[in-house]
């Protein structure tokens, strides 16, 4: 062995060690599961506790799940916005840096709005839903707020 | 040399790898130890343990809310702000809040020849309840019974010790006892004792008066021979607990008794109407001669017939809502003006922004204070009137019917004036009673005017 590949060997090591913590930490934090749409993985973060718990008694439990109102239905918009919610999240739950009660962010309230029509479709169709200017979108969760989960 | 230099940035950037991502390991970690069982019992609390020190080591969360509120922070009409106070024999404080009789004279008028008129300051936090009433002014102009302790410390374990273990009889003994003299048996102000029972932690009332109150009140509602301890749900103790003491009362009989008025209901004209069959007086007023009552702070009564409470919301919902620690859910033991903490009080249930509730709120609050500025004028007024008639020797039925008028229009004011709530609770009940007070006034110089006419004949 050369002093040269014993260096090698060494970098190769520690560059093991930090892949390994790496996958140990993943292992951990069970983030296989954010690939899932099992609303377990939701409660992976204790904050998101109350949402799961009320949901479980909501109207909606037995016919959408979290992903379901959360995310667009479209393959290539759904990951996208869950990597994109994955981020945020994580670095507002790891920082602790975020508002309480949690608000949900302009673009989120878009999906979620979405997703309403996504099975109401047909029940509102008939509905006006803008106003003269067609730039407000009647808010179905301005009245039906509690259908999902209380907060 | 090359060499070298990889190696040094490949360890470098290797180790500062392995720390960023140890790092979110163990912060991981310690979110996901948040959702452990986070009680620990470091003590054992007994039913005669009133130290919340002690309490507090098993619920340190709720202790540190607890001590905040000594915190003084004004809100638009309420709260309290600190002025500094040269400390004197009498009065050892050196922080008080802002005398309520310089900013508004009015009020001397209606309690002349009472306490009140003497000292009258902001009401302060939970923490000053004890202090504020031992200090003030008041204390050097009457003789207070104990039973004034009820509401300003932590008398649970008096009323045992006083009862031989029995707290209707350590509360009626209390109220025996002259103030001054049973002073050093309390050392703490409202504590945990007071409202939890220390095994189960539950709430509970530990406030004869109010059991008996409350019994009364459930009577109307058809309710026989009502325990609230054992009656009671989760939701009505939430508002029962401050029932305890944010009431109206008054001192029942020779022994002092400490009464809730809710034979006929809680509304304040039920109250008035309660005092009229059992002829109470607290003094007589020392311009126009008139009996007179002083109300009390009836938060409890007028949140009653507010459309909160209507909504089953309970006072702990808004002056004491839950905050999230770590991955608990904890009640904020800082009890304070939900206006300091408009997003836990409010918004749990107003999905609108915090401007806009504060608005709401502070609109609400400048129509009850125009409303009650006009019927304070219109007391004072009357009290004015009734002036030039204080000594007469042999009143008649007419100036008694006024001085009367005086009691009602009075009581039923100071009933809104005194309810720490600026008309929030309930702004139309307030505004009613207002309007009422406002109608007996005019009922009254009416009678004034015609005396005045018997007056000018009779010359």
């Amino acid at each position: 062995m050369s002093n040269f590949s014993k260096l090698n060997l060494l970098i190769l090591v520690l560059f093991g060690v930090v892949i390994g913590l790496g996958c140990y930490s993943f292992i951990y934090a069970k983030g296989y599961s954010y690939l899932s749409d099992d609303p377990k993985a939701c409660v992976n973060c204790h904050v998101m506790r109350e949402n799961l718990d009320s949901w479980q008694k909501s109207a909606h439990h037995h016919v959408a799940k979290c992903n379901d109102c959360h995310l667009p239905h479209n393959i290539v918009g759904k990951y996208a916005v869950k990597a994109l919610n994955g981020w945020n999240h994580s670095v507002a739950f790891t920082l602790q840096n975020f508002h309480e009660p949690i608000l949900i962010k302009e673009h989120s309230l878009k999906v979620v709005k979405n997703s309403c029509l996504n099975c109401h479709q047909p029940m509102v169709q008939a509905m006006d839903r803008t106003d003269k200017n067609h730039n407000e979108e009647a808010n179905c969760l301005h009245c039906h707020r509690g259908v999902g989960h209380v907060r | 040399m090359n060499k070298n230099k990889w190696m040094f940035l490949a360890v470098g950037g290797a180790a500062i790898v392995t720390v960023l991502v140890t790092a979110l390991l163990v912060n991981i970690f310690e979110r996901k130890s948040e959702e452990k069982n986070p009680f620990y019992r470091v003590v054992e609390i007994t039913d005669d343990i009133d130290d919340p020190a002690i309490w507090g080591k098993n619920f340190p969360h709720q202790y540190d809310s607890y001590l905040k509120t000594t915190d003084m922070t004004r809100t638009k009409y309420g709260g309290s702000e600190a002025f500094p106070h040269i400390p004197t024999d009498k009065d050892p404080r050196d922080v008080v809040s802002a005398q309520k009789l310089d900013e508004d004279p009015r009020l001397k008028t209606m309690w002349a020849g009472y306490a009140f008129s003497k000292d009258f300051r902001e009401e302060r936090g939970h923490a000053y309840m004890l202090v504020d009433q031992i200090f003030t002014e008041r204390q050097n102009v009457v003789k207070q019974p104990g039973t004034c302790l009820n509401c300003h410390a932590s008398t649970y374990l008096l009323y045992k010790k006083l009862g031989d273990g029995d707290i209707t009889k350590g509360f009626e003994e209390m109220g025996k006892i002259p103030y001054k003299d049973i002073v050093h048996s309390v050392q703490h102000p409202v504590s945990c004792i007071d409202c939890h029972d220390p095994s189960t932690m539950s709430l509970r009332i530990t406030r004869p008066a109010f059991m008996e109150g409350i019994k009364l009140v459930k009577a109307q509602q058809g309710i026989k021979e009502y325990d609230v301890n054992k009656m009671a749900s989760r939701q009505e103790m939430r508002s029962f607990v401050c029932g305890q003491c944010h009431v109206e009362y008054f001192f029942k009989g020779e022994e002092k008794r400490l009464t809730y008025p809710w034979g006929k209901g809680l509304k304040a004209d039920q109250i008035m109407e309660y005092y009229k069959e059992n002829g109470f007086k607290d003094w007589v007023h020392a311009l126009t001669g008139a009996e007179v009552l002083k109300a009390q702070h009836p938060e409890f009564e007028m949140f009653n017939q507010g459309t909160h409470a209507r909504a089953g919301v309970a006072c702990v919902d808004c002056h004491m809502p839950y905050q999230r620690v770590g991955a608990m859910k904890v009640t904020d033991h800082q009890v304070r003006s939900p206006l300091l903490n408009i997003n836990k009080a409010c918004q749990t249930c107003h999905n609108v922004p915090e401007a806009e509730l504060k608005a709401r709120v502070e609109t609400i609050q400048d129509r009850h204070i125009s409303l009650r500025d006009v019927a304070f004028d219109a007391l004072v007024d009357y009290i004015n009137d009734l002036k030039e008639f204080k000594d007469e020797k042999n009143p008649s039925e007419n100036l008694l019917k006024a001085r009367a008028l005086q009691k009602e229009a009075q009581f039923l004011f100071d009933f809104v004036e005194a309810e720490n709530s600026s008309g929030f609770h309930a702004p139309q009940e307030a505004a009613r009673i207002l309007g009422l007070s406002i109608e007996k006034v005019r009922e009254g110089q009416k009678l004034v005017a015609s005396l005045r006419a018997k007056k000018v004949a009779g010359k």
